[in-house]
């Protein structure tokens, strides 16, 4: 069930050839090295695996890879501009919202997904928006924090 | 004690690698023509197996090797990752080979298939024909101990080990002449780790024909030492190498998908053969945290003093040994260990083999469930005597120098007493805890606290030994090896913090790298037991000290002055007295390397054997809003106080105390393994297991008392996994402020309340 | 990878129907968050699919020339919580399906998946029971319409028949007109989970007296049940506390919840009564907007 699909990873073209039975998640990580975008449930109930699809933040375990052709996809890898984090990297990173890290990408994903909305948001909304999304050795808070300050952020 | 990099907020050494998808962990690294191993579990929770047939597995286009328990030696190995022991009498029980025809829970291995991919190699094993001879399943700890129960492993009547121990007088005659005696059953749910990364392991045969295993482990060095029992093979025979990893919690302490891949490896000529656990694996085959059954009994006067407390431990330890009587002994041994005041204690325990997945290390190793004990217990005296739970506890505390007769460490409690004044002045528990008080209407509010102590490290039921070593490179940068683990705890960062405040040289220059690697890492036991800062710390220190006299020395030397009067700030070689900068270290380095005459490498190696420990403690209060009508309970505000000695770093200690209390919550509130009356898995992924996410948190709080600990690094203790204890009998307590309903189960879910609630007439 | 014996991308309505007629053991896939899942189980291992992700025809919201609402199957339940249509005469809809798993999930899954997966704890199902949602089943054969609680059958059944596929989800006006509606989720946790209980209620009142009321529940039942005994013992009732609960105790009458290791029918029934009250009382303005 091979089939060629154009997509643009992190602003490049790409034509990738995959099975149609794939996952995004697996085109990713072992077709386009992609490794931002990891595996923790495969069922979207962690959110470790989420990339923006068109500007949306979407977990990839659970999407078949035939549907991001002709689609702009975006992970961790892409977010650096001209060797600069961007502006939530740069906030997970100064409020320390890191620890083990397996989470973190697809938090980024998801907070990157809200500070493109150029809205503001409360603490409860910055909550919703990021509970897709589990992680177990921060309790959550200092990401959430994180995301606070990286929608404040030029 | 003012430090220049040691107690400050510096930047976390892998944060930029984990923000920008760089930090590679297990499933990120390959080999050239991997292969994917997938295992045949069992389906039944007890049983021999009494047919298998892997032809239809064979037959699959793709599949290279099915292997069975029928192809391997039966070599029995333990899998708990403590330390070795010369003794034999004091090493682990090795009751588990890589696979078995008799399977003791649902999910144990029975065979292996590998395949040119994980999508084959699923497909096969699933193909792999099994017929199993059922036997009894047990689930309870009770059942298992029936007289006539069918044994799961062979001469052991379903007994890992018990125990018995006395402190002070005979506590019976106490209870008889005691005001009052209060006897509570508590019974606590198992609950999993669930780090987001799963188990993950490859192996292969290197150009020398040595196996070298990636693992996301906690423990390279003792996964080492168990490969090399559980193959029969010198310990040198392997390289154990640990990437980035995704967490985890104690479950990473214990040697489980390494075997399975040494096994399949070098059953295709040492071929990479990679195993990665999917979540269902995980939560049925990987370890789980204890359900445990506690009985407390306590004599006390009117007044509140307790005069004595007896224990009754039952852990169900469920189908292998693993930490074998380790984490009971550990409950027992922190049973009496905050109130000391009480004198007279007495405490019985066992683990027993049941058919539940097996029970291992997590976060906090038995604490949990003792404290979730003793804490509530406490609470429930109060509420007999109409006391205030703080100053229930406060009668029972003492200031005075402690010893644990149990375990013979000294310790003191000073800093637990200051914790708990900030702590009630922060919620205003004065006021609250009385104004809660009984309480009408649907939403009840109500304030709870609970209170530990724990140790740091594993001395005395354990030898603590770190390796440690430091080498300025040319340029008067450190680089440091060591064998301790990170995990995410933030360990590499508070290391790097200790050799740049001990040497002088900038944070920023002080380089290590994620990676262990057992061929070049130095020996160190690995990440558990809280004991990482407190002993590795030390090594780091004693390694950095050496390095320090030999800037001075170097220095002394190529500037003609006396080392006594030199020091190290800012990455220069100092002038003592005045300040002033006289060399750079790069400038010193490389004089020091390339020296035509005298040229040396700048380097250390060090040992260090810890032989003591430094309790710390801790505080949790909350906050509880208690929805009567459906059992909902909302945490409207939580927060730990901690006495872990000096914060090496302010920013991941707190990150740990808030990934604890988060930890707690789902212990308290939502959190349990669900199994029907065979044993097999209800709740075996992550939409069924009740982790909290972002919703189900309000803001945490984390604060400190910074006690100076003589024996840590700059007076630190240890921190990570008491951060979890509190929450749940901090909870509970709230609970029963808000409604006056004692309960003594975990998890207390709404289903949980519910009962409760309607039991007591409030429904 | 998942076991797919077959997969067909779909472009248009005809082709999914073409396709769907071709292979009559092919199943439609959509957003895919429970297909996906199910094949991976194994409950759905081998199936042969046919891709409707891509069908924009059927990602629209609209409100026809009558007052009608028309939800495209294809809706996603982030863009059924935003759509201004949805917004200012349903907002309880869309406040309903943003209940549903988390936001990833929300952003591709479906309004006509979550209905034609069956399950009674679907949360758009029971708000879409009240509604009196019709459903459009087009296939090549011609089309059907039909009441959604007639849809659903059983525990994960629903009337979808061979070479058919759910089109339009229609909500007239006279079902949504003049009322207020509150959706109550109670869970576990408050994201990524399913509902022990959903409850969802509609309700119109006049001078403090209920007129009209419409009172749904997700897991009372094997499929998203109304109740009309509660519903017939409310209207005409004062908006009391008391009344509110009398009729949250009325309701008992129209379902059966059951034990599962997920919550007892004991604690279910107990459920059924509180959600019922706080939505009544927050709908009729007796309490301060506390959520369940």
């Amino acid at each position: 069930m091979l089939k060629q699909i154009n997509i643009t990873l992190n602003g490049v073209e790409r034509s990738v050839e995959i099975d149609e039975r794939e996952s995004l998640l697996e085109v990713l990580r072992d077709k386009l090295y992609m490794t931002s975008v990891k595996h923790g449930c495969g069922v979207g109930e962690c959110g470790a695996c989420a990339v923006l699809i068109d500007g949306v933040a979407i977990d990839s375990c659970i999407y078949l890879a035939t549907w991001a052709d002709g689609k702009e996809i975006r992970t961790v890898e892409g977010f650096e501009q001209d060797g600069e984090l961007n502006a939530m990297q740069e906030a997970f990173v100064e409020e320390g919202a890191v620890q083990c890290g397996f989470c973190i990408p697809g938090f980024l994903v998801s907070a990157t997904e809200l500070k493109e909305t150029n809205k503001s948001y409360t603490r409860d909304e910055v909550r919703k928006a990021l509970s897709g999304h589990l992680c177990r050795c921060t309790g959550y808070q200092k990401i959430v924090e994180a995301t606070e300050k990286g929608l404040e952020k030029e | 004690m003012s430090f220049k990099c040691v107690n400050q907020r510096v930047i976390r050494k892998d944060i930029v690698a984990k923000v920008t998808g760089r930090a590679r962990y297990t499933a990120d690294r390959t080999e050239r023509e991997m292969l994917y191993g997938a295992l045949v579990r069992s389906k039944v929770a007890h049983g021999y197996v009494k047919s298998i047939d892997t032809s239809k597995a064979e037959q699959l286009p793709g599949v290279i090797k099915v292997v069975t328990y029928d192809d391997l030696k039966a070599i029995k190995f333990p899998t708990c990752g403590h330390p070795h022991s010369v003794i034999v009498e004091k090493r682990d029980i090795a009751d588990k080979t890589v696979f078995t025809n008799h399977v003791r829970h649902f999910g144990d291995e029975i065979a292996g298939v590998v395949a040119v991919d994980s999508y084959t190699a699923r497909k096969a094993a699933e193909l792999v024909e099994v017929e199993y001879e059922k036997l009894p399943v047990y689930l309870e700890s009770e059942e298992a101990l029936q007289e006539g129960a069918k044994e799961i492993h062979d001469g052991s009547k379903n007994i890992v080990k018990e125990d018995e121990y006395e402190l002070g007088s005979d506590v019976e005659p106490i209870f008889e002449s005691a005001d009052y005696v209060l006897e509570e059953d508590y019974d606590i749910s198992p609950v999993k780790h669930c780090h987001l990364e799963n188990q993950i392991a490859y192996a292969y045969q290197d150009a020398e024909q040595r196996i070298v295993v990636v693992s996301a482990t906690q423990i390279p060095h003792i996964v080492r030492r168990i490969l090399s029992q559980a193959f029969e093979l010198p310990y040198s025979k392997f390289r154990i190498i640990k990437p980035y990893v995704g967490g985890g919690f104690g479950n990473k302490q214990d040697v489980v998908v390494e075997p399975q891949v040494v096994a399949l490896s070098l059953a295709v000529g040492g071929k990479p053969v990679l195993i990665e656990y999917s979540r269902e694996e995980q939560m049925v085959a990987t370890r789980t945290r204890h359900a445990v059954k506690i009985s407390l009994k306590s004599g006390f006067n009117k007044d509140g003093e307790i005069l004595a407390q007896k224990a009754v431990i039952v852990s169900n330890g469920g189908g292998y040994a693993a930490h074998g009587h380790a984490i009971t002994e550990t409950m027992a041994g922190n049973f009496m260990q905050t109130y000391m005041s009480i004198k007279n204690f007495k405490s019985e325990q066992i683990t027993t083999y049941t058919n539940l997945p097996v029970a291992g290390a997590m976060r906090a190793y038995g604490v949990p469930q003792i404290s979730f004990a003793v804490e509530s217990h406490l609470d429930s005296i109060a509420g007999m005597l109409q006391l205030d739970p703080a100053a229930l506890r406060d009668i029972n505390m003492t200031e005075d120098d402690l010893n644990n007769e149990f375990t013979g460490v000294d310790y003191s409690i000073k800093g637990l007493k200051e914790a708990i004044e900030r702590g009630k002045e922060r919620i205003s528990w004065n006021e609250k805890q009385k104004a809660y008080q009984g309480q009408i209407g649907e939403k009840r509010k109500g304030v709870g606290m609970a209170c530990f102590t724990f140790d740091s490290g594993t001395w005395p039921y354990y030898p603590e030994l770190a390796g440690a070593n430091i080498t300025m490179n040319q340029d008067g940068h450190l680089y440091m090896h060591l064998g301790a683990v990170e995990i995410g705890q933030g360990s590499d960062t508070v290391f790097c913090q200790m050799a740049a405040e001990t040497t002088g040289v900038s944070y920023d220059n002080v380089h290590i790298n994620s990676l262990t690697d057992t061929d070049y890492s130095p020996f160190d036991t690995g990440a558990y037991g809280t004991r990482q800062t407190y002993i590795t710390g030390q090594a780091v220190v004693k390694a950095a000290e050496i390095i320090y006299g030999k800037i001075l020395e170097k220095a002394a030397n190529l500037l003609d002055v006396g080392s006594e009067k030199l020091d190290v700030a800012d990455d220069y070689v100092i002038d003592k007295a005045s300040k002033r900068q006289l060399m750079s270290l790069a400038d010193l380095a490389l004089n020091t390397y390339y020296n035509e005459e005298s040229g040396e490498v700048i380097t250390c190696s060090v040992s260090n054997q810890v032989k003591s420990n430094s309790i710390n403690t801790g505080v949790c209060f909350t906050e509880v809003e208690v929805d009567i009508t459906t059992g909902k309970v909302d945490i409207l505000d939580i927060f730990n106080i901690h006495d872990c000695g000096t914060v090496i770093n302010p920013d991941t200690a707190e990150g740990q105390v808030h990934g604890g209390i988060s930890m707690g919550i789902g212990y308290a509130l939502m959190e349990t393994m669900l199994f029907n009356k065979d044993g097999l898995p209800l709740n075996d992924n992550l939409l069924d297991y009740k982790l909290p996410t972002t919703l189900d948190h309000p803001d945490l709080g984390a604060d400190f008392v910074e006690t100076y600990s003589e024996t840590g690094p700059f007076g630190a203790k240890g921190l990570s996994e008491p951060t979890t204890v509190p929450t749940a009998p901090a909870i509970r307590n709230a609970i029963l402020n808000a409604t006056g309903v004692k309960v003594n189960s975990l998890p207390m879910n709404p289903q949980c309340l519910f009962e409760n609630f309607k039991d007591a007439g409030l429904i | 990878m998942f076991d797919i014996s077959n997969y067909r991308e779909a472009l248009s309505v005809k082709d999914a129907m073409t396709y769907l007629k071709e292979d009559p053991s092919s199943m439609v896939i959509a957003g895919g968050t429970d297909v996906l899942i199910k094949v991976r189980e194994g409950k759905l291992a081998g199936s042969s699919l046919v891709g409707i992700h891509k069908i924009d025809d059927l990602k629209g919201i609209c409100k026809d020339a009558n007052g009608d609402i028309h939800i495209g199957s294809l809706v996603c339940f982030t863009q059924l919580e935003e759509d201004e249509i949805i917004k200012e005469n349903v907002d309880y809809l869309g406040k309903a399906g943003g209940t549903m798993g988390g936001p990833q999930l929300r952003n591709i899954a479906t309004i006509g998946g979550n209905v034609c997966n069956g399950v009674t704890s679907a949360d758009s199902g029971s708000m879409l029971v009240c509604l009196n949602a019709n459903l459009k089943l087009s296939s090549i054969d011609g089309e059907r319409i039909m009441p959604i609680s007639d849809f659903y059958m059983g525990p994960g059944k629903v009337d979808l028949r061979a070479g058919e596929l759910l089109t339009d989800i229609i909500i007239m006006k006279e079902d949504y007109e003049g009322f207020t509606g509150k959706y109550i989720k109670f869970s576990q946790r408050r994201a990524m989970d399913i509902a022990t209980i959903g409850c969802s209620v509609m309700l119109k009142q006049k001078g403090g007296v209920i007129t009209d009321f419409r009172l749904g529940y997700g897991v009372a039942a094997p499929t998203p049940v109304r109740c009309p005994v509660a519903e017939a013992f409310a209207v005409g009732k004062k908006a009391t506390e008391e009344n509110a609960k009398a009729i949250g105790e009325k309701a008992l009458e129209d379902v059966m919840p059951r034990d599962s290791w997920r919550g007892s029918k004991a604690f279910r029934q107990q459920l059924i009564k509180e959600l019922a009250r706080k939505a009544i009382e927050e709908l009729a303005g007796l309490r301060g907007g506390q959520d369940a």
